[in-house]
């Protein structure tokens, strides 16, 4: 297992080196020069000549990528000309929003999604199943931002119940946090909900065409058991998978969801910071989201242990 | 009459056989109810994208200060470019700019269904490229795959910002941007398929008798892609359309001189209490666009690759 793990751990070093080197290439392939680039555009020739020496620009590539690579992994990302602060002190101030939206979304989208494919393949044909897929594919379609912005419309606009826009910290009001998370919740778990519900239907259907599924109901137990311990922990490795790939459209549509919520996180971050060329943000926030999609697929991985004592490595 | 070897009547009863089957197979295509649904719609689309001068539309780009910001079916009075005026029920309403709703609509259907199309036909075109080389190559599989993984790993619209923000703002630039998270899959699936195929037996027969490479590739390894790849482009381009709009929802995508459904939402945000038709009428029109490109990728998957169909 140890052994497994380690494995797993040098093997997702190559993929983020492909991350770090298109990342570090990104201020080179814009045009123009990348100290001015990064200074922005009201930038003095000193501040520009001081940014040129601290990324050592005169020096060959590999020696550029070399010192950019060890200030990313001291934490040092560099400062934001745009935003007059440090990378790192920006981020920090907009984690909060991102992650509880994510957490929250998880959470609301596991937990109706793994029901439903269960009971669309358990009733496989009937008006439910049909009822379940339509609505996958439904959710493929809608864009995040039209969801929302019906959501919004129906549910903050003309019946009230929710506010429109906004967020309150989670310290700061734990029932306003609830009430600002409702509907972002919900508007950025529908695609995630349609394609964990498809892949749990099928991947319980199939499941439920083996004999030990006939032996467990001739002995009698319920369905629920049936379902539930039988047949969802058997098919249950196709799920984890699917909820492991899925957070790469969970953060890319976190992006347009804080963006219609009006919601101060990462997100909404990246768009500003591409609007104003930050590129020091951008590259930050970009590393940042993909090691964690590969950091949380890696665990995954070592989850399919747990849910499928058969699986060993 | 010239006479007829043995092996060119195997041949051509070989090749009748295939033609056959590939007909038939188009015939199941095109009876699939998903099929025929979903290509319906997108045949209106496509009709409308092309017949947009002629649906009773004004220039979408053409500001009007005077009719700005109103609600649809209400009636304005419209200036011509020769002094006169004329009256005109705008039953979209306008934008923030006076700007045609409808009008802006109706020809942001080119533009998604231009970049649904150059996205699926660019990222197969170099996914296929790239995968027969993987999967055929040896020595730069490990290379080449490496690097995919590497692209895969930052989240698809996450690749298409930062592609954006390093290109200016623009049709080739966002189509491009698009394009190139979708690549990976596309040589994913292209390799698995070389990968399987190389093994048959009919493969090592054709390399046993010295077929070249490049033909072999082409006559005998291609064409089991086919079918895969266009189940992969419809999706790809129903992924698209969705990651346009959302690139120039968030104003980072097409600008708006050239009216896109993405754009016109993105205008539509700051009044949306107020004007919710500036969402509510381009919104309608993705979610059947995409809708319909998704059902037929269904229906094309349940035909054409009942492999894949079994597993999703």
């Amino acid at each position: 297992m140890l052994d497994f793990i380690a494995r797993r751990l040098i093997a997702i070093v190559p993929v983020l080196t492909v991350v770090a080197i298109f990342v570090f290439l990104m201020l080179r392939l814009t045009p123009g020069d990348p100290a001015a680039v990064i200074a922005g555009d009201n930038a003095t020739s000193d501040q520009i000549a001081q940014i040129r020496e601290k990324l050592g620009l005169d020096l060959p590539i590999w020696t550029q990528f070399g010192i950019w690579i060890g200030d990313m992994l001291h934490g040092n990302f560099g400062e934001s000309f745009f935003f007059k602060k440090t990378v790192v002190e920006l981020i920090q101030q907009r984690l909060e929003p991102t992650l509880a939206l994510s957490v929250c979304t998880l959470i609301l989208a596991v937990s109706t999604a793994v029901p439903l494919g269960v009971i669309a393949a358990y009733r496989q044909g009937s008006m439910v199943d049909r009822v379940v897929m339509a609505m996958s594919v439904l959710g493929f379609s809608l864009p995040t931002f039209v969801i929302g912005y019906c959501l919004i419309y129906i549910f903050a606009i003309e019946l009230g119940w929710l506010p429109v826009q906004g967020y309150t910290r989670i310290g700061a009001d734990f029932g306003g946090f609830i009430e600002h998370m409702v509907l972002p919740s919900i508007t950025l778990g529908a695609v995630y909900v349609a394609l964990i519900a498809r892949i749990t239907r099928a991947s319980v259907l199939e499941v439920l065409n083996e004999d030990y599924i006939r032996t467990a109901r001739a002995k009698g137990l319920s369905n629920r058991v049936v379902l539930m311990r039988h047949a969802l922990r058997n098919a249950a490795v196709p799920i984890l998978t699917v909820i492991g790939i899925g957070i790469a459209l969970l953060i890319g549509g976190a992006v347009v969801t804080e963006s219609v919520y009006g919601l101060p996180g990462l997100g909404r971050l990246t768009i500003e910071a591409v609007l104003s060329r930050d590129f020091p943000t951008i590259q930050a926030v970009i590393l940042l989201f993909s090691v964690v999609y590969v950091l949380i697929n890696l665990l995954i991985d070592i989850g399919y242990t747990l849910v499928d004592p058969r699986i060993r490595y | 009459m010239s006479a007829v070897t043995p092996e060119e009547v195997v041949d051509s009863a070989a090749i009748a056989s295939a033609a056959g089957k590939r007909r038939s197979l188009w015939r199941l295509v095109i009876r699939n109810p998903s099929v025929i649904v979903g290509g319906a719609i997108l045949l209106f689309m496509v009709l409308i994208a092309v017949l947009a001068p002629y649906l009773g539309t004004v220039d979408p780009t053409r500001i009007d200060p005077a009719a700005r910001n109103k609600k649809p079916d209400t009636e304005i009075t419209f200036h011509l470019d020769n002094g006169q005026t004329a009256k005109r029920v705008v039953w979209m309403g306008t934008d923030s700019l006076g700007r045609d709703v409808y009008s802006r609509v109706i020809y942001g259907t080119r533009v998604s269904l231009i970049v649904g199309v150059a996205v699926s036909f660019l990222s197969i075109a170099f996914g296929l490229m790239i995968g027969l080389v993987s999967g055929y190559v040896r020595w730069a599989d490990g290379f080449i795959m490496r690097i995919m993984d590497g692209l895969m790993a930052i989240p698809g619209i996450l690749l298409a910002i930062a592609l954006v923000s390093i290109w200016r703002t623009g049709l080739v630039t966002v189509v491009f941007a698009i394009a190139v998270p979708e690549i990976p899959r596309v040589v994913r699936l292209v390799r698995s398929i070389v990968l399987s195929v190389r093994e048959e037996p009919y493969v090592e027969g054709a390399i046993s008798v010295g077929t070249p490479t490049f033909t072999l590739m082409m006559r005998h390894i291609l064409p089991n892609t086919i079918a895969p790849l266009i189940v992969q482009a419809t999706f790809t381009a129903a992924a698209a359309i969705i990651a346009e709009a959302i690139l120039s929802f968030l104003g980072i995508g097409i600008p708006p001189e050239t009216p896109s459904w993405g754009n016109i939402m993105a205008e539509g945000r700051t009044l949306f209490r107020v004007f919710p038709h500036n969402i509510l009428y381009p919104g309608i029109f993705l979610a059947f666009t995409v809708l319909a490109i998704n059902i037929i990728g269904d229906g094309l998957r349940d035909t054409l690759d009942p492999k894949m169909s079994k597993k999703v």
